[in-house]
């Protein structure tokens, strides 16, 4: 195991990230805090509690994730894509590493990332509501394992997309609407059963409600299911990271 | 070669075609020998980085082998990448970078933990001691291709490519980049570059290999290659323009140019004597007097030209 080069590239990547660290950390907690003022104040008078959970409280496992998700895949995907697209690529595959140290070094820096930014979030809703934390061991678990997951996906995204634009566009057009319809702000037992079925293939619900689950012990699907979930979806990313280094899909010609 | 020294690099049976298609390279067989300059020289589109980036593992080979002391680049990768320092074709750089960040990143991939006394040693050789601390973006083209020279080096490589090192090196510089490379040659490791310029090749390399449409067409020690191949021409814009050439010239194996006025004079550069002054004595006692004169050196297409005629 060549441990100084997976060092050398999750040093790099927290570095990178420690120059922006200012707005990388600003713009969640305002957006998150806007959430609060938005969702918690404006629709949480309407509706006070959702399965005995104020509503303030209930969304924060959602906001949570939907900061996860989305930062997960953005600097993971960007952490790739920028070599790639300056050309300083080709020393990661000239240098004498696997693909299991590179991967290792940008997913575990991005996945570092968005679960700081996940407990600064966190952090964040103690000062709007009480939340209380039933499981914090799943709670760390599955603030963990969706970070690499979700991690491994943006690395897969920033290998495939080709441009600027597809780098934006996976996150813009995929994780924000399967975050926003996955029941960040309801619980998806409110649905209709047919919406709810429909609902049932968007895998970001797994994540949010094993995430809430851990916090409020209520869940939408069981928290056995939305582990193994997570499992599969990690198992897919894997797969998919592997073929990639295995054809040089993208990377060599 | 003495059957005791193994080539330090050995490829065999080397072929690449692109996805497009494109044949760039045609079973190249070809070793290098352990300290020495080797130049690869070749136009444009001849294959060269392409057969780099085969060895440094950029690109993927279609078919043959290539051993680095003994290690396939494939089956044997890191041991074959941990020997090897690549100096890319392209500038290319993490402009936010600092200097030193970069060349200490590259010291990690290649498996080696901090060292900063040797990324010093490294920066004050090349020059960029007092740059250290400067962002990529704020470098010249020149010290910019230093950069990734130093990064090449951060891990103390013993074989280091330097794909077309000069490009974009003011003249002066291109002085000093010279005398680095003769001084880690000196120091052991062995160094393989690319150029579609002669006369750099001529500078530098212990051996040359020249490098057309994907085949070697021939590898052969500089001081022969230079007596086969280097000829020069003088030329000489002549005052009066002449119809013929005199008879008392016709040692010389003299030509006429553009309509007269031009008297062309070919020559081997490696020859013990290029019989210029011989030529310039029979000229005066002829009574020609010549207005200027210009020598060129015949360029690598003109040594293609006589290669493909010669095969
Ligand atoms: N990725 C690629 N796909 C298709 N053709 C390529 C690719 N890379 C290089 N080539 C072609 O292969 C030939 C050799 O290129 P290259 O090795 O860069 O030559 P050189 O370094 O000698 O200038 C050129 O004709 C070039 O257009
Ligand atoms: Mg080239």
């Amino acid at each position: 195991m060549n441990l100084p080069a997976t060092k050398a590239i999750y040093k790099f990547e927290m570095a990178r990230w420690g120059r922006t660290l200012l707005q990388s950390i600003v713009s969640p907690v305002i957006a998150t805090s806007l959430y609060f003022v938005v969702f918690g104040a404006a629709i949480g008078s309407r509706i006070t509690e959702i399965e005995g959970v104020s509503y303030g409280a209930f969304i924060v496992p959602g906001l949570i994730m939907l900061t996860l998700l989305t930062q997960s895949v953005a600097n993971a995907s960007f952490g790739i894509y920028f070599p790639r697209f300056t050309g300083t690529i080709y020393e990661l595959l000239s240098a004498p590493i696997s693909y299991f140290e590179i991967v290792v070094g940008y997913v575990g820096a991005a996945a570092t990332k968005s679960v700081i930014l996940g407990l600064i979030i966190l952090a964040t809703a103690f000062m709007f509501v009480p939340v209380e934390i039933a499981h914090p061991f799943w709670m760390v678990a599955f603030l963990v394992l969706t970070a690499v997951t979700f991690s491994l996906l943006g690395f897969i995204i920033g290998i495939w997309a080709d441009g600027f634009e597809k780098l934006q566009l996976v996150p813009l057009l995929v994780i924000t609407p399967l975050t926003f319809l996955g029941g960040t702000f309801y619980s998806i037992n409110v649905l209709p059963p047919f919406w709810r079925g429909v609902t049932l293939f968007n895998p970001v619900v797994y994540l949010i409600s094993g995430f809430r689950w851990s916090f409020f012990n209520i869940a939408d699907v069981s928290p056995a299911t939305s582990l193994a979930m997570i499992g599969l979806f990690l198992a897919i990313c894997l797969t998919v990271v592997a073929w990639i280094f295995k054809t040089g899909y993208r990377l060599k010609s | 070669m003495s059957p005791k020294q193994q080539p330090i690099l050995s490829i065999k049976g080397l072929s690449k075609t692109y996805a497009s298609g494109f044949q760039a390279l045609k079973r190249i067989n070809l070793d290098i020998r352990k300290d020495e300059i080797f130049a690869l020289l070749g136009p444009n589109g001849a294959g060269k980085t392409t057969l780099i980036n085969i060895i440094c593992g950029i690109v993927k080979p279609s078919a043959g082998s290539v051993t680095v002391d003994g290690h396939d680049i494939v089956t044997d990768f890191r041991a074959a990448r941990a020997m090897i320092g690549l100096v890319p074709q392209e500038l290319t750089a993490d402009m936010f970078e600092t200097v030193w960040t970069t060349v200490s990143f590259s010291r990690g991939l290649w498996g080696k933990w901090e060292n900063p006394d040797h990324i010093e040693k490294v920066l004050k050789d090349l020059s960029l001691w007092d740059r250290k601390d400067s962002k990529l973006m704020t470098l010249s083209g020149g010290m910019k291709r230093r950069v990734l020279i130093a990064k090449a080096l951060a891990h103390e490589p013993t074989v280091l490519f330097l794909d077309e090192p000069t490009a974009g090196v003011d003249v002066e510089l291109r002085k000093d980049m010279w005398e680095n490379v003769r001084s880690l040659r000196a120091s052991g490791v062995t160094i393989i570059l690319t150029t579609h310029y002669i006369h750099e090749a001529e500078d530098m390399a212990d051996r040359i290999g020249i490098i057309n449409k994907g085949e070697l067409v021939l590898v052969e020690n500089k001081a022969e290659l230079m007596h086969k191949l280097g000829k020069k021409q003088l030329t000489l814009q002549l005052h009066d323009s002449l119809d013929a050439i005199p008879v008392g010239l016709a040692a010389h194996h003299l030509t006429l140019a553009n309509g007269g006025s031009e008297l062309v004079y070919t020559y081997d550069t490696q020859g013990p004597r290029t019989g210029i002054t011989n030529l310039l004595t029979d000229l005066a006692g002829a009574g020609i007097r010549f207005k200027d004169l210009d020598t060129t050196q015949s360029s690598l297409e003109d040594i293609f030209v006589d290669l493909v005629r010669q095969r």
